[in-house]
């Protein structure tokens, strides 16, 4: 039986050359929930050929991660491929024995999963889990060869010291590390094909960037096909060169990657490379000269895009006559670390940091993981004690506030959290949760909190009936502007976000952020808008700072930023915006 | 295939907009009813079957701990020689004691030392626990410091043995005493889970929101991180309910438990294991009382914990 | 890991002073003639009264008298039974029984209870699954004296197939039946804890990554699977010596082994106060010390613990 197939498979592969090496046809997946049958997948098809790569592109539920770990019979839970065909490489991989499928898993068929941090055994170490892969898969026999090959296989993988790593354990690795790893353990074998299944998206964008050039390379060199997942259109369309989206569990379109994005058919695929970000940032880009800004015109950029550039140009106007609502000088923030012991570390976190924000205007400050972004958003919101430096809001100094004043202050300035999951209390129902602030701070009576409440629901456009709601009944776009909604209760003048948009899906990225610039000219609020992602910056930005390890590195006009970035490290992180290079067709 | 514009190349497929129709972009699903978290655990718990059998068993041991008249009308001390271990009968189902005394009355008379101890015990070391957790846990510092040392050092004395001292030397014992004693060495265990479980719940962004809210901080810890962080220690008394109860008839039976006077299921089965040889009924019946109590509250322990943990439900 | 093992002995001083204190205290210091509480309703004649007051330095304040007590406790010296036999004699002679007997049940819970949780994580559901789990929950809600008596009722009364209790010399043997008691209830839990462990470590990331590595299903479930779930079982161990202490004391009564357990069964059922404390210190100090081993098992377990500061 088995020598059969072996024969057979060297023979295909021949006849196939150019020819499709994955091919699936009808997939339906299903899944078994409390509340029944759920179909997740619904007659997908693809078909990628020898060295080839392709991206399936969604949201979050869109069925494209089933989609790929159907393939090797890695759906969770209860999933279950109920029809359709999944060939590769002449075998039907639905109907394959398991003992055949377990072959192909990591020899044939490599895998680099999502989250570098839990993909791991945090309890072996990393040699050894490359080196179980090697055996496992018979790319080497014998101690010593299995060993040189796990060290190849890592320095192959970007790891140059990877002879010294290999007892390592892989809490004593970065995530970028990580992630290396993982790529090398699933291209250890050279496999016909790779799924990468997000690979990056819990990275920095530099790391990202070095990564998935490095990833390209190996591929390239290897003749290994590809299968990307990524909610990133820029990423799909930078890094393949078919594209296939998916919505709902259905491919709604598939075919070149540069002609869907130039020119895409379907309404989703039209409304998904409208809110791409890092797309519609590089438009206005290409397009306007710094000098001639003013000259945009609404069919050169979409119509939002236009709309929110006029509006900037009318803030910046008004701002003018409060150049320093906020005022923020050498601020710095040193942590005392505990080392075990009486020794202690030293860890400034933010390190001489000075901007002003005009009123009604959005400062970003971007910078990657570390970069102390978040901090300088929990000084200016006086969660956290200042070390050394001021910040002053309305010309009053806040770093000394106590008591009284203290609770006054809160009233002026309010947060919105980044994770939409963990900054709802999930015991607190929406009215509640939207109330608190007017019951902290003893305004009105029932009827008229609950009035404001509703007020308020309308104001982020959520249904007036959500109100008896929890917020585990709600999206991640919901309890967003749920957020938003309970930061505006107490009509503050700012409003700190902190990546309050990172963790959403690109449309309901772009809803929520259309909603705070909505509410900013309607309100005339001022935002201090921390993240990391320099795309979404080119859509709400007034002004930016650049951080990099707790200092400023670059402090300019949005504007001045994107066309003429001054500092080697912004140009970094433009650069590494997945699709800032990437060239419209039409 | 789709009617698709002449310019576009073969391989670019699109789906019929029909077969695919695009909802609005995260859209409230207003059809369902709102459900708090208690909502669906109360609805995870009601489906099955085990909480309805445990919840009724429960029930019905407090009743008959609570009106032992309505289970029975014999007396539960009143002793005839006659009767020693004599077999069950019309009216005295259970048999009798060595004494002579009816088995089934006195199994029903001693059902409320042992729950008593028992929901004594729990409320004592869940509340202790409760506090002492939540402020360590809260506040942290010193205080978290100083607290925590002190719980190693009870947690480093078995609940059971650290009782097993403090009894020898205690002469007038009632189901208080056994409760308190058993209390003090076992709530390191509730205090540390709540420990746990408040500094996670403390470093949530909701709590930062309140914070920057202007919610003062006390408030924070009884309105925020005090209700999510309640969850596994409820879990834990219901449980330990039932192991309170096992300990106090360890204790009873080892003869320095509730005093012979007192009628418990413990005593019962400590002064039955002489005569284990010949009439092994006097101390089957307490110990089959026993051991469905703690097993009622055992199973509604598991009930509860899949019920509040999503992740467990998800599992299941 | 010489980091951990060292720092994980220093916490332990505290601990240990702490905890003779208090039972020390709880003894010695509350209200009442502890003497007299001691030996319950069998007084003793007035110059056992006065060795003990004297043993025990009862004339001296409490810090004094705890301070002498811990001296001796250092120097082996543990005082004198109620017959007259020193202490530390007696333990000699019972904690090797004891040892032979815990370490029976602990291999019998920890290899059957390891195996059975095992197969019910990963069958979750199945009928292996859902009856393991009924038999571990009848077997923790049964208390351990009573499972003593039924299967001495029956194996030893009733089918006499064994002997209904252990001689002097308690061979390894004569031990299994009293194991197998001690180990019931403790087995059940490991049985509950492996099993709930196995079932979330299942769904792990990175036991998904080892299979699309193509590793063999027994591989992952033997290397990924049951490695990581061990981690809190290992922690339950330590936490279990405990109890299997106080199971000894039942167990031995039931079976009239002379271990350290038995020793603190009949002292109690006599009322000699003095002996149950002794012993029951040196359980607690073991308890400690066994501790401590678990927690260097657990370190060598996670390398996370091991490398932690």
């Amino acid at each position: 039986m088995t020598t059969t197939t072996e024969t057979s498979t060297t023979t295909n592969f021949e006849a196939q050359k150019g020819k499709p090496l994955l091919e699936i046809k009808g997939l339906n997946i299903g899944f078994k929930t409390q509340n029944g049958y759920v179909e997740a997948v619904r007659g997908v098809d693809l078909s990628l050929g020898q060295g080839e790569t392709l991206a399936i592109v969604g949201e979050s539920g869109s069925g494209k991660s089933t989609t790929a770990t159907s393939i090797i019979d890695l759906l969770p839970g209860t999933g279950k491929v109920t029809s359709g065909e999944i060939w590769f490489d002449g075998k039907n991989l639905v109907t394959l024995p398991k003992a055949e499928l377990s072959d192909i898993r990591g020899r044939e068929i490599g895998y680099v999963p999502q989250d570098p941090m839990s993909n791991l055994d945090p309890v072996l170490s990393i040699g050894w889990q490359v080196e179980e892969t090697i055996r496992a898969n018979r790319v080497a026999t014998g101690r010593k060869e299995v060993r040189a090959h796990a060290i190849q296989v890592l320095k192959d993988a970007g790891l140059s010291d990877a002879d010294k790593r290999l007892k390592q354990y892989p809490h004593q690795f970065s995530g970028g590390m990580r992630q290396r790893v993982l790529i090398g353990i699933g291209l250890s074998s050279r496999p016909k094909l790779l799924i990468a299944d997000e690979p990056t998206s819990a990275l920095d964008v530099t790391v990202q960037r070095r990564i998935l050039d490095h990833l390209e390379t190996l591929t390239r060199d290897y003749g290994t096909s590809v299968l990307f997942i990524t909610h990133d259109l820029g990423l799909a369309a930078e890094r393949a060169e078919k594209l296939v989206v998916m919505y709902k569990g259905r491919v709604v379109e598939s075919g070149p990657s540069q002609e869907i994005l130039a020119n895409p058919q379907h309404p989703y695929t039209q409304r998904l490379v409208a809110a791409a970000p890092s797309l519609a940032s590089r438009r206005i880009q290409s397009q306007i000269s710094p000098s001639v800004t003013h000259g945009v015109t609404v069919s050169d950029v979409g119509s939002d895009d236009a709309l929110r550039i006029e509006q900037a140009h009318e803030r910046e106007a008004a701002a003018s006559k409060a150049k320093d609502f906020i005022k923020v000088e050498n601020l710095t923030k040193v942590y005392n670390i505990r080392q075990g012991g009486f020794k202690s570390l030293e860890l400034k976190a933010v390190d001489d940091v000075s901007f002003e924000i005009p009123r009604g205007t959005t400062m970003a400050l971007v910078g990657e993981s570390g970069s102390g972004k978040s901090t300088v958003a929990k000084l200016v919101l006086q969660l956290e004690s200042i070390t050394s430096g001021t910040v002053a809001v309305d010309g009053q100094s806040i770093g000394a506030l106590k008591g009284r004043e203290l609770f006054d202050f809160r009233r002026r300035v309010q947060p919105v959290f980044q994770d939409p999951y963990g900054s709802l209390d999930p015991m607190y129902s929406v009215g509640n949760t939207i109330a608190e602030p007017l019951t902290t701070h003893n305004i009105g009576d029932r009827a008229s909190r609950q009035a404001r409440v509703r007020e308020l629901l309308e104001q982020v456009s959520l249904p007036v009936s959500t109100i008896n709601r929890y917020p585990n009944e709600l999206s991640g776009g919901q309890r967003q502007r749920i957020a938003v909604a309970r930061a505006l209760a107490l009509k503050p003048d700012v409003i700190v976000l902190d990546e309050a948009v990172s963790a959403l899906d690109v449309l309901v990225q772009g809803q929520i952020l259309n909603l705070l610039t909505d509410l900013q000219s309607e309100l005339g609020l001022t935002y201090l808008f921390i993240t990391h992602d320099l795309a979404v910056v080119r859509l709400v930005a007034d002004n930016v700072c650049v951080m990099q390890k707790g200092k400023v590195v670059e402090r300019a006009t949005t504007d001045e930023v994107f066309s003429n970035p001054e500092q080697a490290y912004t140009r970094d992180l433009l650069e590494a915006i997945p699709g800032a290079n990437f060239q419209f067709g039409a | 295939m789709p009617s698709s514009p002449s310019q576009l190349s073969a391989d670019h497929f699109v789906a019929d907009l029909e077969e695919t129709p695009i909802r609005a972009v995260d859209a409230v699903d207003e059809s369902e009813k709102p459900r708090s978290s208690w909502t669906d655990a109360w609805e995870s718990m009601r489906s099955r079957p085990l909480f309805w059998i445990s919840g009724v068993l429960i029930l019905l041991i407090i009743a008959v701990a609570i009106f032992p008249g309505v289970f029975n009308h014999v007396s539960a001390t009143s002793a005839n020689l006659n009767n020693s271990n004599g077999s069950p009968r019309a009216g005295h189902i259970m048999g009798f004691t060595y004494q002579g005394q009816d088995v089934y009355a006195r199994l029903i008379v001693g059902a409320r030392a042992s729950l008593t101890v028992g929901i004594l015990a729990t409320l004592i070391c869940t509340v202790i626990g409760i506090i002492i957790g939540a402020l360590a846990g809260y506040y942290g510092g010193w205080l978290d410091a100083v607290v925590s040392r002190i719980g190693d050092i009870f947690f480093s004395i078995p609940t059971v043995l650290g009782a097993i001292v403090i009894m020898t030397t205690i002469p007038n014992r009632t189901p208080l005493t056994v409760a308190v004693i058993l209390a003090i060495f076992a709530w390191p265990q509730v205090a540390r889970q709540m420990r746990g479980a408040v500094i996670s719940a403390a470093a949530t962004d909701y709590v930062m929101a309140s914070t920057a809210l202007g919610v003062s901080r006390f408030r924070i810890l009884i309105r925020h991180v005090v209700p999510n962080a309640i969850n596994p220690v409820i879990v834990i008394a219901t449980v330990s309910l039932g192991t309170f109860i096992v300990a106090e008839s360890t204790l009873s039976f080892l003869g320095i438990g509730l005093p012979g006077t007192t009628i418990s299921w413990g005593n019962d089965i400590s002064s039955a294991q002489t005569y284990l040889r010949t009439a092994p009924l006097p101390l089957l019946w307490p110990a089959v009382a026993l051991s469905i109590t703690v097993l009622s509250f055992l199973m509604m322990g598991d009930v509860v914990r899949d019920a509040l943990d999503p992740k467990a439900r998800a599992r299941r | 890991m010489v980091w951990y093992a060292s720092r994980r002995l220093l916490q332990l001083i505290p601990v240990f002073f702490g905890a003779t204190l208090l039972i020390y205290f709880m003894v010695f210091a509350l209200p009442g003639d502890p003497v007299a509480a001691l030996y319950g309703d069998k007084q003793p004649s007035p110059e056992v009264i006065a060795q003990v007051r004297a043993q025990f330095n009862l004339d001296k304040p409490f810090i004094v008298q705890y301070l002498i007590w811990i001296g001796h406790l250092f120097q082996g010296n543990l005082g004198t039974t109620f017959s007259g036999i020193p202490v530390i004699d007696q333990l000699k002679q019972a904690f090797p029984i004891t040892f032979r007997l815990s370490m029976l049940a602990l291999l019998f819970e920890a290899v059957a209870g390891i195996l059975v949780g095992l197969v019910s994580g990963l069958r979750r559901g199945k009928i292996f699954d859902n009856s393991a789990l009924v038999v571990s929950l009848l077997l923790i809600s049964v208390p351990t004296f009573v499972i003593g008596f039924l299967l001495q009722y029956f194996f030893g009364v009733k089918w006499g197939l064994f002997s209904t209790t252990v001689s002097a010399a308690a061979p390894w043997h004569e031990l299994v039946l009293p194991a197998i008691v001690l180990a019931t209830v403790s087995f059940a839990y490991i049985v509950r804890l492996t099993r709930s462990s196995v079932a979330e470590t299942m769904n792990a990331d990175f036991v998904r990554t080892a299979t699309a590595k193509g590793l063999p299903r027994r591989r992952v479930i033997y290397v990924h699977i049951l490695r990581n779930s061990l981690v809190p079982v290992v922690t339950y161990l330590g936490v279990d010596i405990g109890s299997l202490m106080v199971g000894a004391i039942v167990t031995e009564g039931i079976f009239n082994i002379q271990g350290v357990g038995g020793t603190v069964y009949k002292a109690i059922q006599l009322g000699q106060g003095p002996t149950v404390v002794a012993f029951v210190a040196i359980m607690v100090i073991i308890f400690m010390l066994a501790n401590l081993l678990v927690d260097l098992l657990y370190a060598l377990l996670d390398p996370r613990i091991r490398y932690a500061k």
